[in-house]
């Protein structure tokens, strides 16, 4: 992570192959999936500090293997972190997460983290052998194992969901002894907010199609709930938000180029007008300026956090409009907002996690301990 | 108390909305109300919009926070095939989706206004059953008004029978508590998984 303003700023794509509604042409999956890795190259090259996939098991979507493309990326580049957004912590096998994740993180360097999540269609519970009517119980219990594995070296534990483990060890162990970061994204749940909260994890409220005030009712039972279960003060807790922008110069060009992918979009499409939406949503589609006054704001909404992802690569758009994204993002916006977001940042906020400062703190309590 | 009138009459002036109106005027002579009406012809769009992404815009969530913040609901629709119409069964569905309990609990008065008196059943296979889906308190008598109605004997006489139902049943009833949200302490969460 670059320094600054110890936020880190990052994109996160959901991997959907959608026809690009001003060519009508469709991307193959092969090339959706080396498009991906382009955008992931592209955010490195541009300064951006993380790159989160989706995982979906369904077209219109290629990443069912987060993490597979995440240590190919991994491979080729030197200071990204490599994320999710989000890992199916329901119908995923928590041994099998650990196993990947500790993997990817070993690979990476500890550019690792991982964000779980629920996923957004129903079917994929039966797929992999699981009741839906169960989802909230299966994100809380196998998170738990989870948890457990990457701490503990040895686990006996059993549970509802899953075969028990008689003396278990997940390999490999977590890189240095040290979990991979984990934040809970959600967009409508409280019991994700809490079980955040009472691990002192991370909470990432993927806020793009929401209206801020909700936004802000879920950050702050995250932050009250992170504070009750002693994790520290409620400024102290470590918060994730989306975005979504569309950037040119002017402002016009901006709306006029983004508009036709905007009205086709699979997640709201032929919906409200993209006027109505980005006076409702935090979506910006201006000049860069307009981004950055936008995304400052975020800060008033829910206080001084530390990841700010942005969807870039949705509905379409080309390649090669990605990439000019990214570098308007990466040379324009982030620079001034690593500038602005430092300011008045009180120095109780704790910095974006990173492996290197995960490790220096255990081995700091280590020193106390002994 | 506080009262919600929901008209889903589409023209303007609405037979749908004179209904609602004497429905309303009728129970404030029984009890003091505060009148709140939504007119679901000028949420249409944000309705249909509800549907694509997800969530109310500004007017919808404001007419969604009087309807689960009322003592007392009035609810009107015309009939369209042998039914409530689209609107009006959607301004129910965006309402109760996120929280399908926004209404249970909340006394409600169903009326409907038709051309032909031969629809006055809807008010009994159509309305009745939705509201009692949605756990609301629905007076026993509705009131349907046909064209012919206007002007006729006995839509008064129900008018005044079914206002004083509601009046009493909203009267009888405390007011109605702001939901919280509810959370589940996350231990009591991870205790209910324990195998036993």
């Amino acid at each position: 992570m670059q320094s600054g303003s110890g936020m880190q700023f990052g994109i996160f794509s959901v991997g959907d192959v959608t026809p690009d509604p001003t060519t009508g042409r469709t991307p193959t999956e092969h090339e959706r999936i080396k498009a991906m890795v382009a955008i992931a190259l592209k955010a490195e090259e541009v300064g951006l500090d993380v790159f989160a996939t989706g995982e979906h098991h369904n077209p219109p979507f290629v990443p069912s293997s987060p993490t597979t493309m995440l240590g190919y990326i991994a491979a080729r580049t030197e200071n990204l972190i490599l994320s999710t957004s989000t890992t199916l912590i329901t119908t995923n096998d928590p041994v099998k997460i650990a196993e990947d994740f500790a993997m990817l993180q070993h690979l990476a360097g500890g550019r690792a983290d991982v964000m779980m999540g629920r996923g957004n269609t129903g079917p994929v519970y039966p797929w992999f052998g699981k009741d839906i009517r169960q989802g909230i119980n299966l994100a809380v219990e196998n998170y738990a194992l989870l948890h457990r594995l990457w701490r503990e070296d040895v686990v006996t534990w059993e549970g509802k969901f899953r075969t028990p483990l008689q003396s278990f060890t997940s390999t490999p162990r977590p890189l240095d002894g040290v979990a991979p970061f984990v934040w809970h994204g959600s967009i409508r749940s409280p019991e994700i907010a809490e079980q955040a909260a009472y691990y002192g994890d991370g909470f990432f409220h993927n806020n793009i199609f929401w209206p801020q005030e909700h936004t802000k009712k879920m950050v702050d039972l995250y932050r009250r709930r992170f504070a009750h279960y002693g994790h520290g003060t409620e400024e102290q807790a470590i918060v994730g938000l989306g975005g979504q922008v569309f950037m040119r110069k002017n402002s016009q060009d901006a709306v006029k180029e983004f508009r036709p992918y905007f009205d086709n979009a699979p997640v709201y499409g032929h919906g409200p007008s993209l006027e109505e939406f980005t006076s409702q949503t935090p979506l910006t589609v201006g000049s860069p300026q307009q981004v950055i006054d936008r995304t400052l704001s975020f800060r008033d909404t829910v206080g001084d956090y530390q990841r700010q992802l942005f969807l870039m690569d949705h509905a379409g758009l080309p390649l090669k409009t990605v990439l000019e994204q990214l570098d308007i993002l990466g040379e324009e916006v982030v620079p001034v907002l690593r500038e602005e977001f430092a300011k008045n940042r009180p120095a109780t906020v704790p910095d974006a996690p990173t492996h290197a400062a995960r490790v220096a703190s255990a081995q700091n309590r280590k020193g106390v301990d002994a | 108390m506080k009262l919600v009138v929901v008209s889903a009459g589409l023209s303007v002036p609405s037979s749908t909305r004179l209904l609602a109106d004497r429905l309303a005027a009728a129970t404030g002579r029984r009890t003091d109300v505060e009148i709140e009406t939504v007119e679901l012809r000028d949420l249409a769009v944000e309705i249909a919009h509800n549907f694509v992404t997800g969530f109310p815009g500004p007017e919808l969530s404001a007419a969604a926070d009087a309807v689960k913040g009322a003592d007392g609901l009035i609810v009107v629709t015309p009939v369209f095939s042998a039914s409530y119409s689209g609107l009006f069964k959607s301004f129910f569905d965006v309402l109760t989706v996120l929280d399908k309990d926004a209404i249970a609990g909340t006394p409600v008065l169903i009326a409907a206004t038709g051309g032909t008196p031969r629809h006055s059943l809807v008010l009994e296979h159509a309305m009745r059953p939705l509201f009692a889906y949605l756990r609301a308190l629905v007076v026993p008598t509705a009131v349907y008004a046909a064209s012919e109605d206007w002007g006729a004997d006995g839509l008064d006489e129900r008018i005044e029978r079914a206002a004083t139902e509601l009046a009493e049943l909203a009267g009888n009833m405390r007011h109605a508590p702001v939901r919280e949200e509810e959370l589940i302490p996350f231990e009591q969460q991870l205790a209910a998984l324990r195998p036993e």
